[in-house]
């Protein structure tokens, strides 16, 4: 037991004589579970990072690692960073949460900020992006563009952040056509081009003309535009490439903001931890571009409701709204609470089959 | 004209020289890499080889070098036992999985009682596991004459399947909100693999890589089955002749490894990583093959060169936090050096000699 | 449920295009196999293939010629495997262990400027009337040019294995390289002809998934599939027809699952990815009765001097 005070003492004290040596820059560190070329996930985080860099310039010096597997040698790269002087931690993937609350506690001057998991402690926040309310945007969009009424969704691993998108986009393409039936695909992955390319194919050749995904790589885009009279949305990245047509719009993860912000806040002595969940009001989702191949009227229904999303007029699950099961979830003009969202682990009705256990 | 010629004996002192020339050879043209992509090359290679090891936070990076080459080493030497005997298990990686699994489910099942018996059944859990894994290739070689590589590399697959399949059903963590993983051991007493003195990274899963070094020493040297292992590699018919039972030295060397490879995921699930996810495995089964050829088959090289390893895996990433070198170069770096250790071990049993060949 | 919005006339043709990057690898793997060489590196070759064709394919702005550069590169790649376990006679096993590690490294640093980019499309063929027939249109006269390169360099393969004189050798040098050489066949040098030929496929197979397949370049894109080529070569028992068809068999699995989830079937997902690999084993172990099938000498090094 004395052993670890000392320990730790001693990394404090290294970490506080490098923090005093370098009094004038602040810096921050980012952990990444996949390559920064991955044109998803990381990359916008490094994205975020890259901005950061450019708000304030010779104020701060950021430094980060790729590739990291999420257990001890994401405890190890942390552990790096504090020593190494880094006074804020990015911890951009949810398998981080238990290595930045262990890494966490031994250094208690320095900031950590882990991505997407939901423990927090006086110097770890949490935050994550309401990327649902992106996925109302396109289900309004995808209920009104869908001639064959089928709506193909590409899904990863079945966890509450998918089924929350999958419920989002249902609701609202259900609202605006009303005969509208989605097909959901699990890839069992985040991240295989090859296999997702297979997944959007499958839907297509199943009479899908809309393709929502939520895994990260451009090859449903791809699948669609071979396909010809498909539309898609960009998933974490613009992937404007794409564009006009077959991708139509996207859901862009928007870290920038945030991570300036919370910069910001370290540089200026007043961080403290919280819980951010943000969505398109705080620009922590954007919406990218919807091209001309959507039709005026469509678009300005969809840009109706990102408006009245963004200002708070509107939650995207407003009820009367039952579940799967035909059970009553929220009643009339209810929403729906940030507890039950995190851990929606059921179907709205109206969508077909399960979610797989 | 430049030939090799095979040595009469296997000559010591290039077989200690030679993984010194390829390390040096891989500081060269890695140097030369990192140059190539702009990095100060001298900085690069310091900080890769020298800052885990006498840097400024050495005090921490030591620690983490038992933790990181443990599980390296304590596979390696499973498999190092069978490579000898020319038997060919290279789904180590599956064996850790099945360990970790079987480790952690054992253990899960007795949530959240806090008993001293726990670990330990955890342990037997875990080896079992392992074993249990590569029985099946061992079997199917000794029963049907199946080719031990290609089974047990087809069943690393399998797992992999399998630990998805846990890590969302059967072992999530009821209270994780619907996220895919289960409990996180560490915040259990009575399953935790902590550190038997704070701060020295010094686990159980440390211990037993420690005592499996002696073991295969012991047993290589000294012992009737370790006699029967290396005879049976260097010579198959004086074996046969010797009255050396293959099927059961097929079933001991597999299940010698599966073990100690189901004990490492054991000790990593309920130690360093915690929990069991999808992405649980981070590849410790396949490379642990390069450490046991690195390491030449023998233990105490193999203990060299799972230390080098670790090394270069932490130096590796405190190069990319320091210097931002992407991790695809320091992976590179690596496979050069595998290379070199790999192409100079030619000077053990080979010289090279130029001119006509001798007259036999 | 609706199994009726499965199309199996699209089915078979999509399936026939995910089986080709693993058709390409594993019919190079089986040559080499067949010449007694283990070469682990598959996927390390496939990647590093996958990002040189993407590369020169988007600078020069023709597939082909991507095609011809994943070619070469794979053959490149491979050229380093040889040496260490010919010329320096390292094992087989580790060599192609720190293939695949340095080729994964390796390709990531050559495609960091490619993220992002939308290679030269590779159009499909149209013959006119056949590939407009119902049914048989689609599945058989309707692909890109490579595909149908895979499955001739199938036949090609099993012909120059089973009758030419050069099948003969490679198989005598696979089956007892002592008494090839023996013989008077240059053992080495029919060994690293028969790499760099698994190193070229291997190549073409990569810039298969990141020329058609996908299309696009990221890093770490071939997720695997040079692994699933390995187990594909002993499935096939080493016999280039077999391969063909469980490269069908391989690919379908996966087409076949998605289509089953986009109907609606409730599957589970792990258990029937794992089929493949399960169905291997029991292949294996049906087989092992026919000790014939499998090169004797695979995965042993030769020294002339021996």
């Amino acid at each position: 037991m004395k052993l670890t005070n000392l320990l730790t003492s001693a990394a404090m004290a290294l970490g506080l004589a490098a923090g005093a040596a370098m009094a004038d820059t602040t810096k921050v560190g980012f952990v990444y579970v996949g390559p920064v070329g991955d044109g998803g996930w990381t990359y916008e985080h490094d994205q975020g990072r890259k901005a950061v860099e450019a708000e304030f310039g010779d104020q701060v010096e950021t430094v980060y690692v790729e590739n990291v597997a999420e257990g001890p040698d994401a405890e190890r790269v942390m552990t790096q960073m504090a020593l190494e002087g880094a006074d804020l931690i990015f911890t951009t993937s949810f398998g981080y949460m238990d290595p930045t609350i262990n890494v966490a506690k031994k250094f208690p001057n320095v900031k950590f900020e882990h991505a997407t998991g939901y423990k927090r402690a006086d110097n770890v926040s949490t935050y994550s992006a309401r990327f649902y309310e992106g996925r109302a945007v396109q289900g309004t969009i995808a209920g009104h563009m869908t001639e064959s009424n089928i709506v193909g969704y590409i899904g990863s691993y079945p966890i509450p952040e998918v089924v929350r998108g999958i419920n989002s986009a249902y609701i609202h393409a259900k609202k605006v056509n009303p005969d509208v039936e989605f097909k959901i695909v699990w890839a069992f992955t985040w991240f295989d081009p090859a296999k997702e390319a297979d997944a959007a194919k499958v839907l297509i050749e199943q009479g899908a003309d809309v393709i929502l995904q939520h895994t990260d790589s451009t090859a449903p885009q791809a699948a669609a535009q071979a396909a010809g009279n498909v539309i898609t949305f960009g998933q974490a990245s613009d992937m404007s490439e794409y564009g006009p047509k077959p991708r139509v719009s996207s859901i862009i993860d928007d870290w920038a903001p945030y991570y300036i912000a919370r910069t910001k806040a370290v540089i200026d002595g007043n961080w403290e931890s919280v819980d951010t969940w943000d969505g398109i009001g705080a620009g922590m989702v954007g919406i990218g571009e919807i091209s001309d191949a959507v039709p005026a009227d469509v678009k300005e229904a969809a840009l109706a409701i990102k408006a009245s999303i963004a200002d708070g007029s509107y939650h995207p699950f407003t009820g009367p709204i039952k579940k799967q099961d035909g059970s009553d979830w929220l009643a009339e003009g209810e929403t729906a609470d940030d507890g039950t969202l995190a851990g929606m682990n059921f179907y709205v009705e109206g969508l077909d089959g399960d979610i797989p256990q | 004209m430049i030939r090799l010629e095979k040595r009469p004996q296997p000559s010591r002192a290039w077989s200690m020289a030679t993984p010194l020339v390829a390390v040096l050879a891989t500081m060269l043209f890695g140097g030369l890499l990192f140059a190539a992509l702009g990095k100060p090359p001298v900085e690069a290679i310091r900080t890769i080889f020298w800052e885990p090891l006498f840097g400024e936070f050495s005090f921490y990076y030591r620690p983490q070098l038992l933790v990181k080459g443990a599980p390296l080493v304590l596979i390696a030497i499973g498999l190092s036992l069978g490579f000898r005997a020319g038997i060919w298990n290279i789904g180590a990686e599956g064996q850790y999985i099945m360990g970790a699994i079987f480790g952690a489910g054992a253990g899960l099942a007795f949530y959240p009682l806090e008993a001293f018996y726990i670990f330990p059944i955890m342990v037997i859990a875990g080896a079992f596991g392992g074993w249990l894994w590569a029985m099946i290739p061992a079997v199917l070689k000794t029963r049907f004459g199946t080719n031990e590589i290609l089974v047990s590399l087809m069943l690393v697959y399998v797992a992999e399947q399998f630990l998805a399949s846990v890590s969302l059903g059967l072992l999530k963590n009821p209270e994780g909100f619907g996220f895919p993983g289960s409990r996180n051991l560490q915040s259990w007493d009575a399953a935790h693999n902590a550190e038997l003195i704070a701060g020295t990274g010094m686990h159980w899963g440390v211990v037993a890589a420690l005592i499996a070094v002696i073991f295969a020493y012991v047993l290589l040297n000294r012992h009737m089955t370790g006699y029967h292992i290396r005879l049976t590699g260097e010579a198959p018919r004086a074996a046969k002749f010797a009255g050396v039972n293959p099927t059961r030295l097929v079933l001991f060397c597999l299940g010698t490894s599966g073990a100690l490879a189901g004990l490492a995921g054991m000790f990593e699930v309920s130690g360093p990583s915690g929990q069991i996810s999808i992405d649980f495995n981070v590849g410790y089964g396949f490379t642990a093959i390069i450490v046991a050829f690195l390491g030449r088959l023998h233990p105490v090289g193999i203990l060299l060169a799972g230390g080098l390893m670790a090394l270069t895996y932490i130096g590796g990433d405190i190069a990319q936090s320091n210097l931002q070198l992407p991790a695809a170069a320091i992976q590179v770096f690596q496979g050069m050096l595998l290379f070199f250790l790999l192409a100079f071990d030619l000077l053990t049993n080979f010289r090279i000699a130029i001119g006509k060949p001798e007259v036999a | 449920m609706d199994l009726s919005a499965i199309n199996p006339v699209l089915l078979i043709a999509s399936l026939m295009v995910a089986a080709t990057p693993l058709l390409l690898a594993a019919i190079g793997e089986l040559v080499v196999e067949k010449s007694g060489v283990l070469n682990l590196g598959v996927e390390g070759m496939m990647i590093t293939g996958a990002i040189a064709g993407f590369a020169v394919a988007v600078e020069s702005g023709s597939p082909l010629l991507g095609f011809v550069a994943a070619a070469i590169a794979g053959a490149a790649l491979s050229v380093l495997f040889a040496i260490l376990t010919q010329f320096a006679q390292a094992n087989q096993v580790a060599s192609g262990l720190s293939l695949t590690l340095f080729g994964l490294g390796l390709s990531a640093l050559l495609g960091q400027s490619y993220v992002g980019v939308k290679p030269p499309q590779m159009g499909d063929i149209h013959i006119p009337v056949l590939s407009d027939l119902p049914v048989v249109g689609p599945i058989l006269f309707g692909h890109d040019i490579i595909l149908y390169f895979g499955i001739v360099l199938t036949a090609a393969v099993w012909w120059v294995l089973k009758y030419s004189r050069l099948g003969l050798v490679l198989r005598a040098v696979g089956e007892n390289h002592d008494a090839a050489h023996a013989l008077g066949y240059k053992v080495l040098k029919i060994r690293l002809m028969a790499i760099m030929f698994g190193g070229a496929c291997a190549g073409l197979g990569g810039a298969y998934i990141s020329l058609i397949r996908v299309p696009q370049w990221t890093e770490g894109m071939t997720a695997g599939i040079g692994w699933i080529a390995l187990a594909l070569v002993v499935f096939a028992s080493w016999k280039p027809w077999r391969a063909l068809l469980g490269a069908y068999l391989f690919g379908g699995v996966t087409v076949v699952q998605l289509n089953l989830q986009a109907a609606g079937v409730a599957i589970p997902v792990e258990y029937l990815a794992m089929s493949p690999y399960l169905i291997t084993i029991i292949v294996l172990v049906i087989l092992s009765a026919d000790k014939s099938s499998a090169p004797a000498s695979l995965g042993r090094n030769f020294h002339a001097s021996r």
